[in-house]
């Protein structure tokens, strides 16, 4: 298989503000890899998610996802763009007033013409695959933070997206659900091809799942490391990315400089 | 399995063996793109032969997801459905995952659309209504309750009361609606005037235009008016902020750290109110006896010497003052309903939205009650 960019960035520059969040960045994403972007909090994560599902626009620089240059090209293109995409958001973000299996249901009912029932079958199968089987009826207030996540997922993946974005998928599960979601990131990798990009900070998923990473800095408002995360956690020069991985205390906030050793 | 760019349209061929038995060999890929055409395609083929058994070959399907596991689950839906079998053969590597995935031998076999939930009976839903109103109104009053306590509270312990918040209120609550109101007396001293004079001048009592405006306005409308601006304004405000800290867990995080949310959130709205929302009285019944004399000076060939000294001459202080204890206690009844109804938020957006619109309409609702209670006691009183 021959390394295709799926998601291409190139000298991003990202504002809120007069502050600069990212100064010039690039980076590729491969088709059917699952790639994580880290880094410690408040540098700009959740903010690199938002520019490149077209939430923000850059302040400068070029995004390219999935084909569609997303500063530049046209409404039609952006929004065939979006159906490739699925995004499960931090707060899972269902819609309150519907219940899952309308929230699933919804993509699905607009952009294919499949006959209700199958449509509910269809919706049926997504969640039964979350485990969420019984609780189509619920609404979102009725279940808890990781089932509402759950759902969420099976919402991004509705319409079987070539790409999809996590925002922490495993903040606020236990440990046997967050490795569960884990083993089903790998699995839709594995059989739908699936690209995944997936903002975390939780090493042992990261260990887990990526094939490879990125990592961000807040000083040096760019990519400090990048690369397969077991070999940067031995081998990286810098003394942050290996502090990082090695989940060692202190420093965190002197990153700056870091000069290579 | 890699993704193909465009799923190219799957083809399909049928062969039929003389006991009825059907195989369909399908090639090429099955996804969100053909997955209605296929269903409605394979549909068509299963309606116009009987068989015995279906069995599908994927040895030439090179993509199939979640959509694709769906055509199967339709097609062995129909065939089971005729009381004939079904198989699959030949899997290839790629079909098998997904197939395996969504566990395809169970699905379609004890499948239900999910269940929705059934409108109950009659009785149980006038039931169910009586019982969540009862809790309502208990709740509405143990509510006041804990209002009055907390108000007691702050009276005692004048330093709790959280004054940079009430200030702000008070300012949101006032100042800010302070042209509105202004306007709208206005405007209802002017129509009031018009109105009354048509009738009055046919008497020649055009100088009587002046009590009127200003009785009903001081006694009556002033009041009114502000308190059904204010509940516009404010009350849905009031219901918005705190339904919306509730969902996002503010308020638990209040009481956790010791905070109790009615003195923290109430109380600061309810004195704001209380002060602001009489003068804004005040300042309704100057503008609407402006408007008053306006129509008066231009239209009713009044001076504007007369007018005010008739107004004067009309106004008794215990008119002026009624006004203003009458719209205290709406202001009261504005900021109680407005919190009341911000606490009961369960549950997401709607649900705000739903305490929004109730805090106006019970709002106004208890305005108008209120009104006409006090309008019988002053009527055996005086």
């Amino acid at each position: 298989m021959g390394r295709q960019a799926i998601i291409e960035v190139r000298d991003l520059v990202a504002k809120y503000a007069e502050e600069t969040i990212f100064d010039g960045i690039s980076f590729d994403v491969f088709q059917g890899e699952i790639f994580v972007i880290l880094g410690g909090s408040g540098c700009g994560k959740s903010t690199l998610l938002k520019h490149l599902i077209g939430l923000i626009p850059p302040a400068a620089g070029r995004i390219s996802v999935a084909g569609c240059d997303i500063c530049r090209s046209e409404e039609k293109a952006f929004r065939d763009m979006l159906k490739k995409i699925g995004v499960l958001y931090q707060g899972a973000a269902l819609l309150g007033s519907m219940t899952l299996a309308d929230n699933v249901a919804l993509p699905i009912k607009e952009y294919t013409d499949l006959p209700q029932v199958s449509v509910e079958r269809l919706v049926k199968m997504k969640l039964g695959l979350m485990n969420l089987e019984g609780y189509e009826d619920h609404l979102p207030s009725q279940i808890s933070g990781g089932m509402k996540k759950r759902a969420g997922l099976a919402r991004a993946m509705a319409l079987n997206p070539e790409i999809l974005f996590f925002d922490e998928p495993s903040a606020g599960l236990d440990p046997v659900t967050a490795a569960e979601l884990d083993n089903l990131i790998i699995h839709l990798n594995s059989t739908f091809g699936t690209t995944m990009v997936i903002v975390t900070h939780e090493l042992e998923s990261i260990f887990a799942v990526a094939h490879r990473v990125i990592m961000l800095d807040k000083n040096t408002r760019g990519i400090i490391a990048e690369g397969d995360p077991k070999y940067l956690r031995d081998h990286s020069e810098n003394r942050f990315v290996r502090q990082f991985f090695n989940r060692l205390p202190g420093l965190a906030n002197e990153a700056e400089g870091l000069e290579k050793r | 399995m890699n993704r193909p760019e465009v799923i190219k349209s799957c083809n399909h061929q049928i062969s039929e063996s003389a006991e009825g038995d059907l195989t369909i060999h399908l090639e090429g890929g099955i996804g969100i793109s053909n997955a209605a055409h296929m269903t409605r395609v394979l549909y068509q083929v299963l309606e116009d032969k009987p068989q015995t058994s279906v069995t599908v070959d994927l040895n030439k399907v090179n993509y199939l997801d979640d959509f694709g596991v769906l055509v199967l689950v339709e097609l062995k839906m129909i065939v089971l459905g005729e009381k004939a079998e079904f198989c699959l053969q030949n899997i290839s590597n790629e079909a098998g995952k997904a197939l395996s995935m969504y566990n395809f031998d169970l699905l379609g076999k004890r499948d239900k659309p999910y269940k929705r939930t059934e409108r109950q009976g009659l009785l149980i839903r006038l039931g169910e209504a009586t019982v969540r109103q009862a809790a309502d109104l208990k709740y509405m009053i143990s509510f006041l309750g804990s209002i009055c306590l907390s108000i007691l509270y702050t009276c005692l312990n004048p330093r709790s009361l959280r004054r940079d918040d009430t200030y702000m209120c008070m300012q949101k609550t006032g100042v800010d609606a302070l042209p509105i109101v202004g306007l709208i007396s206005f405007l209802m001293g002017l129509i009031m005037a018009f109105m009354s004079a048509v009738q009055l001048q046919q008497f020649g009592a055009n100088i009587y235009v002046a009590s009127l405006v200003s009785l009903a306005m001081t006694r009556e409308l002033g009041p009114i008016m502000t308190a059904i601006i204010v509940a516009g304004r404010s009350g849905s405000a009031f219901a918005a902020e705190i339904g919306t800290m509730k969902i996002s867990e503010e308020i638990d995080a209040l009481f956790t750290m010791g905070f109790s949310p009615t003195r923290f959130l109430v109380v600061p709205k309810v004195i704001a109110s209380v002060i602001v929302v009489p003068l804004l009285t005040l300042f309704s019944d100057l503008f609407a006896i402006i408007g008053g004399l306006i129509v008066g000076v231009f239209t009713l060939d009044l001076t504007a010497n007369a007018y005010i000294s008739q107004t004067i001459k009309t106004l008794a202080l215990f008119d002026v003052f009624l006004g203003l204890f009458k719209s205290g206690v709406f202001a009261l009844l504005i900021a109680w309903i407005g919190c009341l109804r911000g606490f009961q938020v369960k549950g997401g957006a709607a649900s705000v939205g739903k305490a929004t619109t109730s805090a106006v309409v019970s709002g106004i609702f208890l305005i108008v009650l209120f009104n006409s209670i006090f309008s019988v006691i002053l009527r055996y009183w005086e």
